[in-house]
């Protein structure tokens, strides 16, 4: 049985009008307790919850500073290709917009990696479009084998593999999968997705499952904040989150809270989350889960970033560039606009002004070969 | 009066291990090491980039013994990789297995952590297990090589305390070897108490680090730890559970 059973049973107790069912003592009881379970993760996305931000932040930073302390790890995602050949409604990568595809070549990833090695980061996160013809998992390794040379640790955001093309890819030394489910809720997520294979939902929902059997050290999940209701969202994110920490205790499982960006397209989903929002899902994902990295991208403008940093926060996104070949290359199309567009420096600088250490390498790729 | 311990084969003067993760800068790492008057620092190996400005390696001063550890690792193959790799990066031969497989609550692995100390202390290193409080398996340890066995007193992080004091008990009985509290202790006095049960030493990091002023709790860390072992090497007095009677009920025995 994977998360689409389980998620499926949960789906019955979850709905938009139980929300209000809980209050301002059901979040302090929560609040209370050593390990929180589905209710309580249910009380901490509430509306009354909404009401305890104070209390609640108080408590993941508290959380956050014992296990993690006050460090910041940054990293980098690097756009090697955007061919896609989905439709996806929120996507500037959708294959019905017409514009110049790009795919780096060898040479160009090796000068983006002299690039972006420059700045300190030592763990990247690789990109691309769905395409398994122009960026096909030969590619990708390829891609890695210059990459390594530069960079500790290696992700992929990529579309979903199979077990044995993730293994393939660990064996060519990546080490994490960011993978977003996008939407949880299944009809949103078969309206928003209108072609492609990426509209096959369930391929997509157990491919972190995938990644884990495969034996990714570190596997990030998450929902695009904006598609449909975000406390539904959120709470599949973070169940499905705790389902395979506790089948897969030797995998680090990290969420990320990405919102929805503007793009080359229109799309207008109705569902608005507001900053306020935002800490609320946050502060609910460290205290359901104290131990999981929590990933901050640069989709968030540089002073809401700058106050995200103390409430559980772990892992920030810094000097992106959301094109392909964008390090070193001008005129490429980004798969979204970013808000906070500072660099590795000046996300550095503010990370110390606020007594944190910015940590550019926690991870060494371990070659099984050399020791 | 002379209490020397001597590890490696090196005499230490202090009994407080500390670590190096968790401040918000590694400017800090010198003046916590004086405050602390402690001489073995541990070190992420992961976190050590030798091609960076700020390396963590360059803050700590050269008197200290290094204790490179292998966080990270979720095998005894990865963990002995890093020990390797950090032997032939100029970090010296000691070491302290970390080996976790659980992420949810960070427990090591003791059945990896022996094998990882068996191939390690076979190749010459000094090897210090950070383990669960397990009797077989410190005592497997300390066949296998070990140069001191470092048991958790709670889930690292926690600040909790020596939530395994009964285990810690039994360890420091019945184990030839240093027996080092390592994770979880958050106060001073949790310090002394182990140091009192006669613990060799203790290693901290988070209770240091998250402090509001870092550089006093690692010189308060530093009371405590001689305090606790001074009460050991005095004798702690026997506790009743009663009053002891000034006229004994049997005195008229004679």
């Amino acid at each position: 049985m994977g998360f689409y059973e389980t998620a499926h049973a949960l789906g019955h107790q979850v709905n938009a009008g139980m929300w209000g069912q809980f209050n301002k003592e059901d979040v302090r009881r929560s609040l209370r307790k050593e390990q929180l379970d589905e209710h309580d993760l249910q009380v901490l996305l509430s509306p009354a919850a909404g009401d305890c931000l104070e209390e609640m932040a108080r408590q993941a930073r508290s959380l956050t500073r014992s296990h993690f302390g006050h460090v910041m790890q940054l990293f980098t995602p690097m756009y090697l290709a955007d061919f896609c050949i989905n439709h996806c409604t929120y996507c500037s990568f959708s294959s019905i917009y017409d514009f110049p595809r790009k795919k780096l070549s060898p040479e160009e990833v090796r000068r983006e990696a002299e690039a972006i090695a420059a700045t300190g980061i030592r763990h990247i996160l690789i990109l691309t479009g769905e395409s398994r013809t122009e960026s096909p998992v030969s590619y990708l390794k390829e891609c890695v084998r210059i990459l390594k040379e530069f960079f500790s640790s290696v992700s992929i955001e990529v579309n979903p593999l199979s077990e044995g093309e993730y293994k393939e890819l660990k064996e060519a030394g990546v080490d994490g999968l960011t993978l977003y489910q996008e939407v949880y809720h299944e009809e949103t997520y078969s309206k928003l997705h209108v072609k492609g294979p990426k509209k096959i939902y369930r391929n997509r929902l157990d491919a972190p499952e995938r990644g884990c059997r495969a034996g990714f050290r570190v596997v990030n999940i998450g929902a695009l904040l904006g598609m449909y209701d975000w406390r539904q969202e959120a709470f599949f994110t973070a169940m499905h989150a705790r389902y395979l920490q506790d089948k897969y205790p030797e995998c680090e499982i990290g969420l990320s809270a990405p919102r929805f960006r503007p793009f080359l397209g229109e799309y207008d989903s109705g569902h608005i989350v507001t900053d306020r929002a935002l800490v609320q899902i946050i502060l609910a994902y460290r205290l359901f889960l104290p131990r999981a990295g929590i990933t901050l991208s640069t989709r968030e403008p540089s002073a809401l970033r700058d106050r995200l940093i103390h409430l559980g926060v772990t892992k920030m996104s810094a000097g992106v560039s959301t094109e392909v070949g964008g390090h070193t290359q001008q005129g490429g199309t980004p798969q979204f606009e970013i808000s906070d567009g500072r660099s590795v420096h000046e996300i550095s600088e503010m990370l110390k002004a606020n007594s944190l250490q910015p940590v550019y390498k926690d991870w060494d790729m371990l070659d099984a070969g050399i020791y | 009066m002379s209490d020397p311990f001597v590890i490696g084969g090196r005499s230490l003067s202090s009994r407080l291990f500390i670590g190096t993760g968790k401040y918000s800068r590694n400017t800090l790492i010198p003046e916590v090491v004086e405050a602390s008057g402690s001489e073995v620092i541990t070190v992420a190996l992961r976190r050590v980039d030798p091609n960076s400005n700020d390396n963590i390696i360059s803050h700590i001063p050269d008197s200290m013994t290094l204790l490179p550890n292998t966080s990270g690792a979720r095998t005894a193959e990865e963990a002995v990789r890093i020990a390797r790799l950090a032997k032939a990066s100029g970090l010296g031969n000691w070491v302290k297995i970390e080996v976790i497989n659980d992420q949810k609550y960070l427990l090591p692995d003791n059945a990896e952590t022996i094998r990882a100390t068996e191939i390690l202390a076979a190749e010459g290193f000094v090897v210090l297990p950070y383990m669960s409080p397990d009797l077989s398996a410190a005592l497997r340890m300390q066949k296998a090589g070990a140069a001191a066995v470092m048991p958790l007193g709670s889930p690292i992080g926690t600040n909790r305390g020596l939530k395994t004091l009964e285990l810690l008990r039994i360890l420091i009985a019945e184990v030839e070897l240093p027996v080092i509290v390592d994770a979880g202790i958050g106060r001073p006095s949790e310090a002394a108490e182990a140091m009192e049960l006669g613990a060799a030493a203790v290693l901290l990091n988070t209770a240091i680090a998250t402090a509001r002023d870092p550089l006093l709790m690692a010189s308060a860390f530093r009371d405590a730890v001689a305090a606790g072992r001074k009460a050991y090497l005095a004798g702690l007095g026997p506790v009743e559970e009663t009053a002891s009677a000034s006229s004994p009920l049997t005195g008229f025995l004679g």
